[in-house]
C-alpha cells in the first residue's frame, strides 16, 4: 500500500498534547496577572502556577508512553 | 515515521535506543542507566560528605552551594507545605530525593555520560514506590488505619455520594499517585532525550548524506539542538523541584486533619 505509513500513536499524542498546553497557557497566564496585580504574592503564587502545571502536564505525558505502549499496533 | 526527501538511508531514533547493555543480556543484564547511577549516588555520597566534613560559620564556595540545595529543599518546599513544626523527620529523605533527581537528570545532558537515568521506567517507578511506601506509613501512624480511610472523604458530602467519592479517592491514593508521579519523571526525561537524539541524527545525516539543499539546513538543526539542551537543564532542575514537591504535598497531607 502506498500513502503514509508510520505510527498512529504519535497522532494521538498530538491529540493527548492539545488539553495540557491549553492548560498550562491558562495557568501562567493567570499566574502572571496575580503577580502582577499583587507582586509580594509571587513566592506563594509560583508553588501553586508549577503544581497546577505539573497536574495538567501530566496528561501529555501519559499520552507520549501511551504512543509508545500502543506504538506497535 | 518521519519523512525525509531523501530519507532512504535515515533512521529515526526510536525507544530502543535507550536499551544498551554493558554487561550480559536479556533480564539480569547490567545497563548503562544502572551504571551511571551507581556512579552518580557514589559522587552524591562523596560530595555531601567532603563537603561537610568541615563546617564553618563563615562558609566556603562550596559549603555555600551546598547550603543553598539543602536551604531550597528545607525551606522553600518543607517548610512552606509540611510546616516548620512537622518537617524535621522528612527533611533527609527530601533532601536526598531532590540531589538524586537533580544530578541523575543532569546527566542526561553532561558530555560523555550523556544518559538521563530515569529516562528507563524501571527507576523512577523505585523512587515512586519508596514515596508511596514514606506517605502511606506517616499516614497510618499519624492517623490509624481507619483515620486514614475517613480522612480520605471530605467532611459535609451528601450522604449518596460518600461511597463514590471513597472509591475514587483510594484509587487516587493508592494507585493514581504513585503511577503519575514515576511516569511524569520518566516522560520528561525520556522525551527530552529523545528529542535531542532525534536533532542530533537528523542533523548529522542531513550534514553529511542529505545532498544539497539539506546541507544547509543542518545548521538551524545544529543551533535548535544546542537551545534544547540549554532548555533541558532548566526542565532538570524543573522536574526534581516537582517531585519533591509533589512528595512533601502528599506527606502534608498526613497532618491536614489536626488544627
Amino acid at each position: 500500500m502506498d500513502g503514509i505509513t508510520g505510527s498512529l500513536g504519535i497522532v494521538g499524542y498530538g491529540l493527548s498534547a492539545i488539553g495540557p498546553g491549553v492548560g498550562v497557557g491558562l495557568i501562567f497566564a493567570a499566574y502572571v496577572s496575580g503577580v502582577a496585580r499583587q507582586p509580594e504574592a509571587r513566592g506563594m503564587l509560583q508553588t501553586i502556577a508549577i503544581l497546577g502545571f505539573v497536574l495538567c502536564e501530566q496528561f501529555a505525558i501519559f499520552g507520549i508512553a501511551l504512543a509508545f505502549v500502543f506504538g506497535g499496533l | 515515521m518521519i519523512a525525509l526527501p531523501a530519507s532512504a538511508g535515515f533512521t529515526p531514533p526510536s525507544p530502543a535506543d535507550f536499551w544498551q547493555p554493558l554487561i550480559g543480556d536479556g533480564a539480569f543484564a547490567v545497563t548503562r542507566p544502572m551504571v551511571v547511577m551507581v556512579l552518580t549516588t557514589a559522587a552524591i555520597c562523596l560530595v555531601l560528605v567532603l563537603a561537610t566534613k568541615k563546617l564553618s560559620l563563615v562558609p566556603s564556595r562550596g559549603q555555600w552551594a551546598l547550603e543553598g540545595v539543602y536551604g531550597l529543599v528545607r525551606n522553600s518546599v518543607g517548610r512552606d507545605i509540611i510546616g516548620a513544626a512537622r518537617v524535621r523527620p522528612y527533611i533527609g529523605f527530601l533532601f536526598a530525593i531532590f540531589t538524586l533527581v537533580l544530578v541523575n537528570n543532569l546527566m542526561g545532558i553532561t558530555p560523555v555520560v550523556q544518559y538521563p537515568t530515569f529516562s528507563r521506567i524501571g527507576f523512577p517507578i523505585v523512587l515512586a514506590i519508596a514515596v508511596w511506601l514514606v506517605y502511606i506509613a506517616a499516614h497510618v501512624r499519624h492517623n490509624g488505619v481507619g483515620g486514614t480511610l475517613k480522612h480520605l472523604v471530605p467532611p459535609g458530602l451528601p450522604f449518596a455520594a460518600v461511597p463514590v467519592v471513597f472509591v475514587l479517592e483510594l484509587l487516587t491514593f493508592l494507585v493514581i499517585r504513585p503511577l503519575t508521579l514515576a511516569l511524569r519523571l520518566f516522560g520528561n526525561m525520556f522525551a527530552g532525550h529523545m528529542l535531542l537524539l532525534l536533532f542530533a541524527l537528523g542533523g548529522e545525516y542531513m550534514l553529511l548524506h542529505g545532498g544539497f539543499p539539506l546541507n544547509v539546513v543542518a545548521l538551524p538543526t545544529f543551533l535548535i539542538y544546542f537551545f534544547l539542551t540549554a532548555f533541558e537543564i532548566l526542565i532538570s532542575f524543573l522536574q526534581a523541584y516537582v517531585f519533591v514537591l509533589l512528595t512533601s504535598l502528599y506527606i502534608a497531607e498526613v497532618y491536614a486533619g489536626d488544627h
